[in-house]
C-alpha cells in the first residue's frame, strides 16, 4: 500500500496523485504513440484502422460519460450529436473551410444545437430524459432524409479528405497519420476533461448527480449547470462523429442510428460509469467484440468445420455481456481493475465489502 | 442588528398548514433554536429560508435582502449554509471533494478557464484548497479526507455536512437536527463546535434540535413551535416551563426527554 504524504495542496490539485502514477501514464502514452510501429513492420494497417475507431468511440463515449456518469443524465441520443457534427463538419469542407476551422466548429455548433434541444427536457428525471432523447434519436434517420441537399439522404454523402495546410489526410490511404490526428483528439479531451473534474465546473456537475437538493443548497443553478454539461457532451459527440465520418468515408441516414446511441450508452456502462477510464474501456469491448466473433466464426469453420452464421448472434452476445455486467459488476470494467488494484496494494488486508457502497440513509424525494 | 427577518409567514401543503403565521428574527451574533414535537414545521422553516418552497404569505428578509425575489441557488450567496436533517451529502465523492463544493458561491473562474486550467483557475483552486484545510482542521476531519462518504459512519457524515456548510464562510449556518443519531460524546463536540462557530468565527446559527441538553448549552433565544404555530419564544429554561409548551409535549412525553425521541 503506498502512502501518500501531501506537503502541499499542489497533490491535490496535480494530475497524477504520485510520481509512479505519472510514470505509468507516461508509459502508456509511449505505447500508444509506438503502436503504429508494429504495424508498420508488419506491413498491414488494417487493425490500426480498427484501433483507430475505437478510439474515435471513446471519444464519443467521453462525452456521453460526461453527461451520464458525471452528471447523472441519460441519453439515448448521441448518435445525433454525432450526425450534427458530421455533416456540419461535411458540408463546411464543401463549402472550403479549411480543417482545422471545421472541425472544432462542427463539435461547437453540435454542441449549441445539442444544448438548444436539450433545454426543454433538462427539467426531465431518469427515464423521462432517456425517453426524450429516444424519441430524438429515433427521428434522426428521418431528419437526414428530409435534409437531403446537405447530407444527401438515402443516397449519402462522401467525406472529403482531411487537409492540415497541405498534409492530406486519408483513413486507407494514410491511416499511420490519422491515427495519430485521432489520438491527438483523443489525449487533448482527456486533459480537458480531466481539467474539468478537478476545478469548480466539473465538481458542480457531480454535485448535481449525488444531490439535486445539495447541489443548489450550495448555490449551484441546476438549469445552466446541467445545459454546460449537456453542451461539452454534445461537443465531443460531435467531434466524434466528425472523425467517425472521415473514418467510414461514406455517411447514410442509416449511420449514425438509434443502435449506436444505444451502443454508446451500454459502452459507458460497461466500461465503468463515473470514470474517464471508463469509456475508453468500453470502447475496447465495443470494438474488440465484432473483431473476435470474425475470429471465432472463421476459426470454427477451419478447424472444426463448423459453420455459426447465426444472424443477430453480436447483438445477443453484446446483450448478454452488458446483462452480466448490471448484474455482477455494476462498476463496470474498471471498477473490477480498481478492485484488483486494491487486492494487491493490501493483500492481505482485503475485505470483499470494500467498495460496497453504502444505501444512503433515509433517502427521500422529499426535503427534510 | 436583525440578520434574518421572518414575518408572518404561512405555508400550506394542500390542506395542511405546515407554517402558520410565523414570524421570528435572528440576530447577528447569536445561536437561536428551534424546537418542537415531529411535525411541527421546522424543517419546513428552513426549506421556505432556502427557497426550496414559496410562502403563501408573509416576507423573508437576510441581510437587506429580500429572499423572496431569489431563486434557491442565490440564497448561499448572500451567506447562508445550511445542512439538512437527513444528511444530503455527494456520496460518490471524498470528503475534501464534498467540502469544495461548499466552496461554490466564490467561485470566479468560468467553465472555459477551467476545462484549460487556467493560472486563474489554479490560483483559485489553491485558495478555496487553503480554507477547506481550515475546515478540516477544525473539525478534526483528517483521518476522513480522501475517503469516499459512500463507506463512512454516520457520525461523522453529520460532521462533513457541518463542514461543507462551513466552508462557505456563511454569515449564517441553519443546522437541522445536528446531534440526531450522535452518540453523546459525538453531541458534545457538536456543541463545543456550535460554541466556536458562534464565538469565534462570528457566525450566527439557527438550528433545529430536540436534544434539550443541546439546545441550553448552546443557544441563546428559543422558539417552541407545534403544529405550524408559534408557541413561546424565550431562553430555554422560560420555553421549557412554558404552559402551551409543556401542553402540547403531553402525550409526547416531558420536552427535556425528547432528546431520545428521533424521526
Ligand atoms: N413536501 C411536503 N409535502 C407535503 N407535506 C409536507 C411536506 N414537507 C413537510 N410536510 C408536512 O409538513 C409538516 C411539517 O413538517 P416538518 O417541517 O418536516 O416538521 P419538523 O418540525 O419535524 O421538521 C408535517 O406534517 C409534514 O408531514
Ligand atoms: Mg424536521
Amino acid at each position: 500500500m503506498r502512502f501518500v504524504f501531501k506537503t502541499s495542496y499542489d497533490a491535490d490539485i496535480s494530475l497524477f496523485k504520485h510520481r509512479a502514477q505519472a510514470v505509468w501514464y507516461g508509459l502508456l502514452l509511449l505505447l500508444v504513440l509506438a503502436t503504429p510501429l508494429y504495424f508498420v513492420a508488419i506491413g498491414d494497417a488494417y487493425l490500426l484502422g480498427e484501433i483507430t475507431g475505437i478510439l474515435i468511440l471513446a471519444i464519443a463515449g467521453m462525452g456521453l460519460m460526461l453527461l451520464t456518469g458525471h452528471t447523472g443524465l441519460p441519453s439515448l441520443g448521441h448518435a445525433t450529436f454525432m450526425a450534427f457534427g458530421c455533416y456540419i463538419n461535411i458540408n463546411m469542407l464543401g463549402a472550403g473551410v479549411p480543417w482545422v476551422i471545421a472541425f472544432p466548429l462542427s463539435g461547437l455548433i453540435a454542441g449549441v444545437l445539442g444544448t438548444m434541444i436539450a433545454l426543454p427536457v433538462l427539467r426531465l428525471h431518469g427515464v423521462y430524459l432517456a425517453l426524450a432523447t429516444l424519441a430524438m434519436s429515433m427521428l434522426t434517420s428521418d431528419f437526414v432524409v428530409i435534409a437531403e441537399p446537405w447530407t444527401g439522404g438515402i443516397a449519402g454523402a462522401a467525406v472529403p479528405d482531411i487537409n492540415i495546410f497541405g498534409m492530406e489526410i486519408n483513413r486507407y490511404s494514410t491511416p499511420y497519420k490519422f491515427y495519430y490526428l485521432v489520438l491527438f483528439v483523443a489525449i487533448l479531451l482527456v486533459w480537458f476533461y480531466r481539467n474539468l473534474l478537478r476545478t469548480p465546473t466539473g465538481r458542480s456537475f457531480t454535485a448535481i448527480r449525488d444531490s439535486e437538493i445539495s447541489a443548489r443548497a450550495m448555490g449551484i443553478n441546476l438549469t445552466r449547470t446541467k445545459a454546460m454539461s449537456f453542451f461539452l457532451s454534445a461537443t465531443a459527440a460531435g467531434l466524434a462523429g466528425a472523425l467517425f465520418g472521415h473514418s467510414a468515408g461514406y455517411v447514410t441516414n442509416e449511420t449514425f442510428d438509434l443502435v449506436m446511441s444505444i451502443t454508446l450508452l451500454l459502452m459507458i456502462v460497461i466500461g465503468g460509469l463515473g470514470f474517464i477510464h471508463g469509456a475508453f474501456f468500453g470502447a475496447i469491448v465495443v470494438g474488440i467484440i465484432p473483431v473476435a466473433i470474425a475470429n471465432g466464426r472463421s476459426f470454427l469453420q477451419s478447424t472444426f468445420d463448423m459453420n455459426v452464421n447465426v444472424p443477430g448472434l453480436e447483438s445477443a452476445l453484446f446483450a448478454f455481456i452488458l446483462i452480466c455486467f448490471i448484474l455482477f459488476e455494476p462498476m463496470g470494467l474498471y471498477g473490477r481493475w480498481l478492485k484488483i488494484r486494491t487486492y494487491f496494494e493490501l493483500f492481505p488486508f482485503y475485505r470483499k465489502d470494500m467498495f460496497k457502497r453504502q444505501k444512503s440513509y433515509l433517502k427521500t424525494d422529499r426535503v427534510q | 442588528m436583525n440578520l434574518l427577518e421572518i414575518e408572518n409567514v404561512t405555508l400550506r401543503f394542500g390542506g395542511l398548514v405546515a407554517v402558520d403565521n410565523v414570524s421570528l428574527k435572528v440576530e447577528e451574533g447569536e445561536v437561536f433554536a428551534l424546537v418542537g414535537p415531529n411535525g411541527a414545521g421546522k424543517s419546513t422553516i428552513f426549506n421556505l429560508i432556502s427557497r426550496f418552497y414559496d410562502p403563501a404569505e408573509g416576507s423573508i428578509r437576510f441581510d437587506g435582502h429580500d429572499l423572496l425575489k431569489n431563486s434557491a441557488d442565490h440564497v448561499p450567496s448572500f451567506g447562508i449554509a445550511r445542512t439538512f436533517q437527513n444528511i444530503e451529502l455527494f456520496e460518490q465523492a471524498t470528503v475534501l471533494q464534498n467540502l469544495l463544493v461548499g466552496r461554490h458561491r466564490h467561485r470566479q473562474t468560468s467553465m472555459v478557464s477551467n476545462i484549460i486550467f487556467s493560472p486563474k483557475t489554479y490560483r483559485e483552486e489553491l485558495g478555496h484548497r487553503a480554507a477547506v484545510e481550515e475546515v478540516i482542521e477544525f473539525l478534526n476531519l483528517q483521518p476522513y479526507r480522501d475517503k469516499m462518504i459512500g463507506g463512512l459512519p454516520y457520525g461523522v457524515r453529520k460532521v462533513v455536512e457541518l463542514g461543507r456548510a462551513l466552508a462557505s464562510e456563511p454569515k449564517l449556518l441553519l443546522l437541522d437536527e445536528p446531534a440526531s443519531g450522535l452518540s453523546v460524546e459525538e453531541t458534545q463536540d457538536m456543541a463545543f463546535w456550535i460554541e466556536d462557530i458562534q464565538t469565534q468565527m462570528g457566525i450566527s446559527v439557527m438550528m433545529v434540535e430536540h436534544d434539550m441538553g443541546l439546545v441550553s448549552a448552546v443557544s441563546g433565544r428559543v422558539m417552541a413551535l407545534s403544529d405550524g404555530k408559534e408557541l413561546a419564544t424565550g431562553t430555554a429554561a422560560e420555553v421549557q416551563s412554558h404552559p402551551a409548551v409543556i401542553e402540547a409535549y403531553l402525550g409526547t412525553g416531558d420536552i427535556s426527554k425528547t432528546g431520545t425521541s428521533r424521526t
